[in-house]
């Protein structure tokens, strides 16, 4: 460098007022500005706060009987209703959003967690790992996932619902990592890409910060739907025995039990089907919202807001 | 708009072409979005009429208009006569008989206008039949005819090939010959060259030239190279914002262009005849169609816009000359824009060359690329040679242009030597350390000083990250804090003209020519000593390319900057570099100092190349002597012992057996002929 050199040093004096927001700042506002996501966010929310404050409001727990009160309607002494034991269905629906919540979204977070992981360094990296990865993906592809969820989840039952969040995630990340792979695929072909290589970035940071930013579109709806996904499979498995088990409940359980009783005694069932239906359009509407804030391209309430204003730069850029 | 017809003196009957008050609306999501707003146009027969525009100024749309290819979201108003024929409102069926046999359409696209699973002969056999009642036999003949008369070498022979087994300019030659094979009144070209290399270029306007002569069509060229309508065009209309803005015959145009665009357009163009000259680039960029205030919508760029222009200008001729029309109310007078000022270099670059230290020294690189056949066992096949023997030497301070054609190796050279590891073949060395024997760590750090600008600034920056940390990319990743990464950003925001603000904003908020600005900051960012430039400006329209040369310039004499231009165009590397090489198929062939290349070209490769590059200057273009290139550049899956440019090279042909025998068996090496310039030539004059 020459000593007339202007390239720009960092001067903390001079560059204090316009510092740049990164952007997961950009995304935040954006999010905040987007109603159905805001809205999705708040109801799932109040379904945590329903499912773990809302059991203390009422004398009873999900495993207590009341003798005097079977299949008995709503009333002020059970709020929601009973069912054909005499269980109080509100302390009931409860604990079972409380189980369905966590399986729910930890299920599905772990799964598009270790898809992305997976595909995209299957993608990036290519070569070798790219068929090793593949090989293990398709391997998993192949194994029927219930029989040995069956065969494994009475062995684990000790350790309890969380194994089963494992289990759950581990046969459901295969299909979006095959896609995020033939995304990344096609990424690292981009110049955007091929530039922060040149730079020296180095490669996993490239991952982080440029082919999975480009897929989260994907992956976020892919979560959304399999947050539904995971609530249903775990049903499935419990109805056969393997999932949650008595006495324990989860909305899956219940929904089960209560179905036959939807026309007859219909607090049985609808409590806990309503709860689920809110539940899984609080979580699209929340994904959809993220997708958006995410993507900078996306919606128009941001650039209606805010015009833009090319001409300004230019007259003074062609000095 | 109620604007006269642009040229009232020939009636629309008996013009070849006429358009009157085109208005051409699509279906947005907002509404209609305007794209042609009341454009007249006469075109005589016999005549070439260039339009020129940059994109966005809805020229192609005026040619599909008149073709009726509009896609349905279009809604088109006034009116498009053909030899008294109304276009527009017509049916499909009458539009069908018009099509080919009065008008006739060359695209920009060679590939996708013919049909890949149909022989080329047969293509244009079927155009012959459509209109004319002829038997299958004589319409193939007609077409052997044609090809040959588009300068197809065996057209017996070729009209049985498929597409795909020609290459891009035989295919635009094949689909001349096609609009030309029923005697159309009207040729319409919607950027012909546009997609082709320039000494194909140069053969294919021959080609347009020789179709005209031999069927007497009227033509009109559309197109946004200034050259290419300099040299062709009897009259040229200018397109702005959907609107002719100017329109007079070529000389009178380039000579005193009345519109303050067409001056701006004019000044902004690099020329390959006179380098040094500073470009003045327009300010701003083309307005949103859909936001125009009614006002002339050139006011907000244009350094003379005052009150008087809130009205938009109607397009009329001034004095005796009404045929020179421009849609401005003022009289430009010299000195428009702005010439800017370029600050002296600085002291380090001002040493003599040769004691000026190298930044980047290549010698004899090489890049092959191996070629597979079959699936279940793959082998090897062959080998393309990408890169063939590349030299190349640049000081602290100097551009180097690397000039060549598509398929020449540039990019596969670019790769190469960014990628610092040893190369496949002969030596790299970048700041005076050889990339060979680069550990990991010192790669990385070399890394900080060499820094690329790539092409197309949109794909060039992640979508979804705020310029702020685009530009701060390269310093992380060099081990910059995040507090001292994100303090220099405002002001290298403001050294490439940006605004410190920006930072937080996304690349598709803004122009192209912003977006190229926030490319050149992330590669300034590290303070490198080389800049390598792909391609930089070749995705800009000609005002804002200005700009972004000028930038460059200023940066390179503000920072002592290198710079490694590739380019493939020459008039744009006459105006920035100060050395020039040019690669022809894998190998470097001439190099030297920019003014000596140009002034006296030695190699016959680059004579044909420059003799090729089209002139913004229509008195020029017509004295100028063309060198035409016979054919296309030969595979480079096949390794030439001797020369690889013998077979297309003017100056082979004239030798003797004796002579031609060294050309093929004994490959030229570089050779100094006089002063700095070097020529990979046997038989080239000293």
């Amino acid at each position: 460098m020459t000593t007339t050199a202007t390239v720009p040093t960092a001067d903390p004096a001079a560059s204090a007022p316009p510092a740049a927001r990164g952007r997961g700042r950009v995304a935040l506002r954006r999010f905040a500005a987007n109603r159905n996501a805001l809205t999705g966010a708040v109801v799932l929310l109040l379904l945590f706060l329903l499912a773990f404050a809302g059991p203390y409001l009422t004398p009873w727990s999900h495993t207590d009987i009341d003798y005097s009160a079977l299949r008995e309607a709503p009333s002020a002494d059970h709020w929601w209703g009973t069912n054909r034991i005499g269980q109080d269905v509100y302390a009931q629906v409860l604990h079972g959003l409380q189980k369905s919540l966590l399986i729910g979204l930890l299920t599905a977070l772990t799964a598009t967690v270790l898809a992305s992981v997976v595909g995209a360094c299957a993608g990036y990296f290519g070569g070798w790992t790219d068929r090793i990865m593949t090989f293990f993906i398709d391997l998993l592809l192949v194994f029927p996932a219930f029989l040995i969820i069956a065969i494994v989840s009475p062995r684990l039952r000790e350790r309890g619902w969380i194994v089963f969040v494992g289990l759950l995630a581990v046969f459901g990340w295969m299909i979006t990592a095959r896609v995020v792979r033939s995304m990344t695929r096609s990424l690292k072909e981009r110049e955007f890409v091929r530039a922060a290589q040149l730079m020296g970035v180095h490669p996993l940071r490239i991952i982080a910060r440029h082919i999975l930013p480009n897929v989260s579109s994907f992956l976020i709806v892919d979560a959304t739907i399999a947050v539904g996904g995971a609530v249903m499979s775990e049903t499935g498995l419990s109805y056969f025995g393997f999932g949650v088990q008595p006495p324990d409940v989860s909305l899956g359980t219940l929904i089960a039990d209560g179905s036959d009783a939807a026309l007859t005694y219909p607090w049985m069932f609808f409590f806990a089907a309503g709860l689920l239906v809110v539940f899984v359009l609080a979580v699209n509407f929340l994904g959809d919202g993220l997708r958006d804030a995410l993507d900078p391209t996306s919606g128009h309430h941001r650039t209606r807001r805010r015009p833009r204003r090319k001409g300004t730069t230019h007259d003074r850029a062609a000095r | 708009m109620t604007a006269p017809p642009a040229d009232a003196v020939t009636p629309a009957r008996t013009a070849a072409l006429a358009v009157r008050d085109l208005h051409v609306d699509f279906d947005g999501p907002e509404g209609p979005v305007p794209a042609v707003r009341g454009v007249d146009l006469t075109l005589n027969p016999g005549e070439v009429l260039g339009l020129v525009g940059e994109s966005g100024s809805g020229k192609s749309t005026v040619a599909l208009a008149a073709m009726g290819l509009l896609p349905r979201t279009a809604r088109v108003r006034g009116s498009v006569l053909a030899g008294g024929t109304e276009l527009l409102g017509a049916g499909e069926k009458a539009l069908s008989r018009l099509r080919g046999s009065r008008v006739a359409m060359v695209f920009q696209d060679p590939l996708s206008a013919l049909t890949p699973v149909h022989r080329i002969g047969d293509q244009i056999a079927e155009a012959v039949r459509v209109h004319q009642d002829v038997t299958r036999e004589q319409a193939r003949r007609r077409a052997v005819e044609l090809l040959d008369l588009v300068g197809i070498p065996d057209p017996a022979r070729r009209a049985r090939a498929y597409p795909h087994e020609f290459s891009g300019g035989m295919r635009q030659r094949a689909v001349i010959a096609m609009a030309v094979a029923n005697d159309p009144d009207v040729i319409l070209a919607d950027e012909p060259t546009t997609a082709l290399d320039v000494t194909v270029q140069a053969q294919i306007l021959d080609v347009l030239r020789t179709a005209r002569r031999e069927t007497g069509a009227a033509l009109l060229l559309v197109s946004h190279d200034l050259g290419v309508i300099a040299g062709m065009a009897d009259r040229v209309a200018v397109m702005y914002a959907g609107r002719v803005v100017e329109s007079a015959p070529v000389d009178a145009l380039f000579a005193a262009p009345r519109m303050p665009y067409t001056i701006g357009l004019l000044g902004a163009v690099p020329r390959p005849d006179t380098g040094g000259r500073p470009l003045t680039p327009v300010p701003g960029s083309p307005p949103d169609l859909r936001k125009l205030s009614g006002g002339c919508p050139f006011a907000p760029r244009c350094p003379l816009a005052d009150d008087a222009c809130g009205d938009e200008p109607a397009l009329t001729g001034t004095g005796d000359d009404h045929d020179h029309l421009a849609a401005c109310v003022k009289t430009p007078g010299p000195g428009l824009y702005p010439v800017p000022e370029i600050p002296p270099a600085t002291a380090g670059a001002e040493a003599p060359r040769s004691e000026r230290p190298a930044v980047l020294r290549v010698q004899g690189l090489a890049k092959t690329f191996p070629v597979f056949k079959g699936t279940a066992f793959r082998r090897r096949v062959g080998s393309v040679y990408a890169v063939d023997g590349i030299d190349l030497d640049i000081r602290r301070g100097e551009t180097l242009g690397l000039v060549g054609e598509s398929g020449s190796g540039k990019s596969t050279a670019l790769m190469e030597i960014l990628r610092l590891a040893a190369p496949e073949a002969g030596e790299v060395e970048i700041l005076g350390r050889s990339a060979a024997g680069l550990t990991k760590r010192q790669a990385h750090a070399l890394r900080g000083s060499v820094q690329i600008v790539f092409q197309d600034p949109m794909a060039s920056l992640d979508p979804r990250m705020p310029v702020g940390e685009i530009v701060a990319e390269p310093l992380r990743a060099q081990g910059h804090g995040r507090a001292d990464a994100a303090g220099r950003i405002p002001r290298l925001l403001e050294l490439v003209g940006l605004e410190a603000a920006h930072a937080d904003r996304f690349p598709h908020e803004f122009s192209g020519g912003q977006r190229q600005r926030i490319g050149i900051a992330r590669a300034l960012a590290v303070e490198p000593e080389l800049l390598v430039l792909d391609e930089p400006v070749s995705a800009l329209d000609v005002s804002v390319q200005a700009g972004v040369l000028n930038l460059l310039q200023r940066l390179k004499r503000e920072l002592g900057l290198a710079y490694l231009f590739v380019s493939h165009d020459l008039a744009v590397v006459r105006h920035i570099a100060d050395r020039v090489s040019v690669m022809y198929l894998g190998r470097t062939v001439e190099s030297g100092p920019v003014e000596e290349v140009f002034a006296r070209p030695r190699h016959p490769y680059t004579q044909a190349l420059l003799s090729a590059v089209p002139v913004p200057d229509p008195s020029r273009e017509r004295a100028r002597e063309r060198i035409l290139l016979a054919g296309d550049p030969p595979s480079p899956a096949v390794r030439d012992e001797g020369c690889r440019f013998r077979g297309r090279c003017p100056l082979y042909a004239a030798l003797g057996d004796a002579e031609r025998s060294r050309c093929e068996g004994v490959r030229p090496a570089p050779r100094s002929l006089g002063g700095d310039q070097v020529a990979a030539c046997h038989f080239a004059a000293g």
